[in-house]
């Protein structure tokens, strides 16, 4: 599904934020990316779709290769991969309903989205869409009129209406309440087995990603430091992703969480 | 607790002043109001000029106290029609071109080569204050509106893209990636992911521009350039002080009614 191979990323100050990176995510699988600050996880997933360019390496989406496209097809490949962004990144004087709809934006021509007259089948796509995340009466609200969680679900529809293949999420749930926080996750990994589709995230919250994904890939200083189940994150496994700490508070925290299920709204 | 701390405890807190030198920071202090004491009393005055001219003064200015609309009435509306006309036709041709060079002269949107002619043109616009550019274009296209219409055109376009183009530079650009995130081409990018965050500032800039396009409307009829401008001249030329104030007077309401315009529309479109 997504392949990555040697991917290396130096910025221009010299940074080398991704050191040769290999790793292949298959169909349907949601994967949690972790590590601290200037890891390169937001990079990463920038360098995937070329938000920001790789300086080696390639990246493999299913048989494309996406770091030699040209302008016209990298748009084609992007459409495939939809982005869930830290602070939502909604265009803030849009609709609701402009908002998800601009997540169809590489699907239609420049007229029809400049006059808001998309086809039927993508307007009807929105509203279930909405109507799924529970905000189908904010559909003609102003995005800034929204709360932190509400924006971030909006944010989920823009991403879903590409009929994307992979999900890049960065930080979904980084301004958001702890409850907040486990309904967006919860809701993104549902949405993917929903759609059986596959998801990378990024996530500094270690215990949420436990909680919710399959796979755990850490990253420390732009190498990968751990691939593997969950269950697999001992105090010194993040000891060697984030450094000294005590981690028996962190990992504690997961079991005791499971037991409250809370029903999303 | 620490000997560093214990020696700053109980003693006052003052914020450390901008230059440290205190000798120097006097020095500039007494230079500054010395200089300012040198400079105005090199400005010559003649006293007895100042004295013969307060009459003049005067008159003009009791001449607001009974303005004169009727008795050049015909040229006050003809006048006021060609400043206008000149004023909407310059501002709406001046935005329309400034918008696409406000695109260019962005540096986080344009490339480099086409952001440096942008910007040259920004400058040349800028650099030019529109009473040299009014003379130049009187020269090349003779007394009248036209001239004037394209200097305001010309004047707008510098003001305009440069304003523009520093708001689309703060833009957040978060809101921009994830449009160009979905496999937006680059227009239906600037339409959804620019354009929204600098759509009020642009609107906003627009009235004043329009606002400052009618007052300077007013300064180029000084120099043949047409409009209300040029009635006022001849109103001055003739020591018809009470026909210049009731201009006065109309220019003054259009602008404070274009002020107030543009407050209504600026406080709507947030």
């Amino acid at each position: 599904m997504l392949r990555l191979e040697g991917l290396t990323k130096t910025y221009r100050t010299g940074d080398q934020a991704l050191k040769a990176i290999d790793l292949s995510v298959p169909p349907g699988q949601v994967m949690a990316l972790i590590g601290p600050s200037g890891a390169g996880k937001s990079t990463l997933i920038r360098c995937i779709n070329r938000l920001v360019e790789p300086t080696a390496g390639k990246v493999w989406l299913g048989d494309t290769e996406l770091t030699h496209l040209s302008a016209r097809a990298l748009r084609r490949a992007r459409r495939e991969m939809g982005m869930i962004f830290q602070e939502y990144a909604l265009v803030e004087r849009l609709t609701v309903m402009e908002n998800v709809l601009s997540g169809r934006l590489g699907y239609v021509g420049f007229w029809r989205s400049f006059t808001r007259r998309f086809p039927q089948t993508d307007v009807d796509e929105a509203f279930r869409l909405l109507d799924r995340v529970g905000l189908l009466a904010m559909a003609d609200k102003r995005a800034d009129e929204l709360s932190g969680g509400q924006r971030q679900r909006v944010g989920i529809c823009r991403a879903l209406i590409q009929n994307p293949k992979l999900l890049l999420v960065d930080e979904p749930t980084a301004s958001l309440d702890p409850k907040t926080s486990r309904q967006i996750m919860r809701l993104i990994c549902e949405l993917c087995s929903e759609r059986g589709l596959a998801a990378i995230i990024n996530i500094h919250d270690v215990a949420l990603a436990q909680m919710f994904v399959s796979r755990v890939v850490g990253l420390r200083l732009g190498e990968i430091a751990f691939d593997g189940a969950p269950t697999g994150l001992t105090p010194e496994v993040l000891t060697s992703i984030y450094g000294e700490e005590d981690w028996e508070a962190t990992i504690q925290k997961v079991e005791d969480d499971e037991e409250p299920a809370e029903a999303a709204e | 607790m620490s000997s560093e701390l214990n020696a700053l405890l109980g003693k006052g807190w003052k914020k450390p002043p901008f230059i440290k030198r205190a000798w120097l920071r006097w020095t500039l202090l007494a230079g500054f109001a010395a200089y300012l004491v040198a400079a105005v009393s090199t400005v010559p005055v003649n006293w007895a000029r100042v004295y013969e001219g307060l009459d003049r003064g005067a008159a003009f200015v009791m001449a607001f106290t009974s303005p004169d609309f009727i008795s050049r009435g015909g040229d006050i509306w003809s006048g006021m029609v060609e400043s206008i006309v000149m004023t909407v036709a310059a501002s709406v041709v001046g935005i329309a071109i400034s918008i696409p060079i406000g695109l260019g002269a962005a540096r986080n949107i344009a490339p480099l080569p086409v952001y440096l002619i942008c910007r040259g043109i920004v400058a040349i616009s800028r650099a030019l204050q529109e009473i040299i550019v009014a003379i130049l274009l009187v020269a090349i296209f003779g007394f009248g509106p036209l001239a004037g219409f394209l200097t305001l055109s010309f004047a707008t376009i510098g003001f305009l893209s440069k304003l523009l183009a520093e708001d689309i530079e703060a833009m957040d650009r978060a809101q921009a990636e994830a449009i160009r995130a979905s496999g937006a081409r680059w227009l239906q990018w600037i339409n959804y992911g620019v354009q929204p965050q600098v759509m009020p500032r642009l609107i906003g800039l627009s009235m004043y521009r329009l606002d400052i396009n009618f007052r300077e409307s007013a300064i180029l009829g000084l120099v043949g350039a047409g409009g209300i401008g040029a009635t006022l001249n001849t109103a001055f030329d003739r020591y018809e002080y009470d026909t210049a104030a009731a201009i006065l007077i109309l220019i003054i309401v259009i602008v404070m009614a274009l002020e107030y315009l543009s407050g209504v529309i600026r406080a709507r479109v947030q």
